[in-house]
């Protein structure tokens, strides 16, 4: 004879925690999140950030030479804030800054050293991409003092030696939403195409249901078209939502080529898709798609340069940020926007898309037909 | 006159290093039902897929509807009615709105009427704008029946279709597919229910990736070669107990308020019953299918576990 039912009973209760303990374990991926997602958010938030950026890179525009520029140049370098890469020549600032190869450009002026030994007090001037009002914040703010430190011996004492002169463009008011709400455009892309196509993908396997279409005549390229177009359908309608509010609520500029534009959209959508039918391919229940696309939602918002300036990140963190596809989305679509950019500018970001596209697609292809079988 | 519609042999497939399916043969003439019987697992819907070109056997080949198995899929597929043994309409569209999918995957002309004789002929009219995730298991099992005969196929593949159907709905079932049959489709059904089985006209047995068997449905108790005795009245339990594993018995299985002894020597049989006799009514019986499929199914495990 058992004893009376207890009301409480531990040992029940500890027969459910025992059972969640084995499912826990023997569910891979939960596992992976729970113990991957802390660690990667700790690495990420602790080194990978840096709201002060530093090693910016910066190019000079040369109009003199001499020992005071050699002074400046030193500087900056040793400052910590201005990573120098290179020369450029005259009028080259606008295309460079564009095109998002430099964050700054340091001009120094015809006859420099001239006018410096004369008293004249000649102007540097120090050309931001003001876009992203953070990064831009850090040089702009710590340029004068640089540039005042380095020319003091050229100049007579308790004498200020030249004017700096800042031109912050794109965005010369620094507003954050000039900047953030261009790449919501990408983060958002990246959450919602991937996490549809996956979920979309992977709940005919759950269902049995991709079974039957595998019995029919239709081939599996046939469903794979009729499966993802909707979803680019999804994906316009998204960013033309997205458009209009940038307009409408935060009145950010929308400057140049809408056909660039048109085309890292488009690029941008299929890159997502397929990454999502990568994932469906791997995935067995729509509960794990979604958590795949966990791993590649978490990395676009904080390495892409969305939320964080790119460059104010270690190398290790910026070459993951490369392979990022919304790294370069968002990228392209900053400078079509703020920066009036066209085919020209914003090719080096249209090709790596390209890239990652075809890696992922074949990828994808390649597991789609195994799963078949 | 003699036509198979299927004409496989030696299909093979393993799946990592457990062999699934082991030198497979089978010929399902035209207009037949060819029953498909076997504990679960022992490869009855990997034999089914192989043979409508699905999957690519490690091993052997053959013909389905005259197409090769391996490289002529296509073909095959676009001629036969595939019911999956897990129910694979779409739960979130309606019952008409499924049997268009499928229609249109398989490009018939005049949707809109094929799908209306449809639901006309399956009887789905009531439940025509219902969402199929709301139906019950025999409604579902109705409507996959209507998807899989919508483009006319010749012959039909059916992956346990009634299971987990109600009685009355199984012999529904049951009186359409003779019907199929009648009008000259072949239908090639797998199953675990005895009652069905017997319906067949054809019985393949497989157990481990293995036929055992395979004859005319009126054949199979002559083939497994075992006689058997009925035991009613008294204390069954007792007679189960002592009957199990004695000289001459093969198998003693529980028929309602009967017990089934078999054994395949008859003499030997006869002198093991022979002392219940006594307070028992005793008498000599037909081996029935199912005394045959059990004992099939305890030798199986046997010779391949």
């Amino acid at each position: 004879m058992k004893a009376a039912q207890k009301v409480f009973s531990w040992s029940r209760v500890l027969a459910v925690l025992a059972k969640e303990f084995i499912q826990m374990r023997r569910d891979r991926l939960t596992f992976a999140m729970m113990v991957g997602i802390p660690i990667a958010q700790l690495v990420l938030f602790g080194y990978a950030i840096n709201t002060d950026p530093r090693h910016l890179p910066t190019l000079i525009e040369m109009g003199d030479s001499g020992p005071a520029t050699r002074s400046l140049i030193q500087g900056l370098k040793n400052s910590g804030y201005f990573d120098i890469q290179g020369v450029i020549g005259h009028d080259g600032a606008g295309a460079a800054l564009a095109s998002g190869r430099t964050m700054f450009v340091v001009s120094i002026p015809p006859l420099f050293e001239e006018k410096l030994a004369r008293g004249e007090r000649p102007q540097v001037m120090l050309d931001i991409d003001a876009s992203d009002p953070v990064a831009a914040g850090a040089g702009a703010g710590a340029m004068p003092g640089i540039v005042q430190q380095a020319l003091k011996p050229f100049a007579a004492p308790g004498d200020i030696p030249v004017e700096t002169v800042i031109h912050r463009r794109f965005n010369p008011a620094g507003r954050t939403a000039v900047n953030i709400v261009p790449g919501l455009l990408g983060v958002i892309l990246t959450m919602t195409m991937v996490l549809i196509t996956a979920i979309a993908i992977t709940r005919e396997t759950e269902r049995g249901t991709l079974e039957a279409l595998l019995t029919s005549p239709a081939q599996p390229l046939e469903v794979m078209i009729g499966k993802i177009t909707p979803y680019v359908a999804v994906g316009f309608i998204q960013t033309a939502v997205m458009l209009a509010g940038a307009r409408l609520l935060f009145a950010v500029p929308f400057l140049g080529n809408p056909l660039a534009f048109l085309v890292a959209v488009s690029l941008f959508i299929l890159v997502n898709l397929s990454i999502g039918f990568l994932f469906s391919t791997m995935a067995r229940t729509q509960m794990q798609a979604m958590q795949m696309t966990i791993f590649i939602f978490l990395p676009s918002i904080l390495l892409s340069g969305f939320m964080f300036p790119f460059y104010g990140m270690p190398v290790w963190a910026q070459a993951i940020g490369q392979v990022l596809p919304t790294t370069h989305f968002i990228r392209a679509v900053r400078a079509v926007m703020l920066k009036g950019a066209g085919f020209g500018e914003v090719w080096a970001n249209l090709w790596p898309l390209m890239a990652i596209l075809a890696v992922i697609a074949t990828l994808a292809l390649r597991r789609y037909r195994r799963t078949l079988d | 006159m003699t036509e198979n519609v299927i004409d496989v042999a030696g299909l093979t497939k393993k799946f990592g290093a457990k062999t699934v399916v082991d030198g497979f043969d089978m010929k399902v003439p035209k207009g037949s039902i060819y029953g498909f019987l076997g504990p679960n697992g022992s490869g009855k819907t990997t034999t089914i897929r192989m043979m409508c070109g699905l999957l690519k056997p490690d091993g052997g080949g053959g013909t389905a509807l005259g197409y090769d198995i391996v490289t002529q899929s296509r073909e095959i597929k676009a001629r036969i009615g595939y019911m999956t043994q897990r129910f694979s309409l779409y739960e979130d569209l309606t019952v008409t709105e499924n049997l268009a999918f499928v229609a249109r995957l398989h490009e018939i002309n005049d949707i809109k009427g094929r799908v209306a004789a449809a639901l006309d002929e399956y009887e789905l009219r009531p439940r025509a704008n219902q969402l199929a995730g709301q139906l019950s298991g025999g409604w579902k099992q109705r409507m996959s029946l209507a998807a899989a005969s919508l483009h006319d196929p010749q012959l039909l593949l059916l992956d346990e279709p009634t299971a987990g159907v109600d009685p009355k709905a199984r012999r529904d079932f049951w009186e359409r597919i003779r019907d199929k049959a009648d009008k000259g489709v072949s239908v090639l059904v797998s199953t675990h229910y005895m009652d069905e089985a017997v319906q067949c006209d054809y019985i393949a047995f497989i157990a481990y990736g293995r036929k055992l068997i395979d004859a005319p449905a009126a054949d199979i108790a002559k083939e497994v070669g075992l006689h058997t005795w009925r035991i009613e009245g008294g204390n069954l339990h007792a007679v189960y107990k002592q009957l199990s594993g004695a000289p001459g018995v093969d198998q003693v299985a529980r028929f309602g308020a009967a017990l089934h002894v078999s054994g395949r020597d008859a003499a030997a049989l006869a002198r093991a019953v022979e002392p219940f006799r006594a307070d028992h009514d005793v008498m000599e019986a037909k081996t029935g299918m199912e005394e045959a499929f059990i004992y099939l199914m305890g030798g199986a495990e046997d010779n391949f576990k």
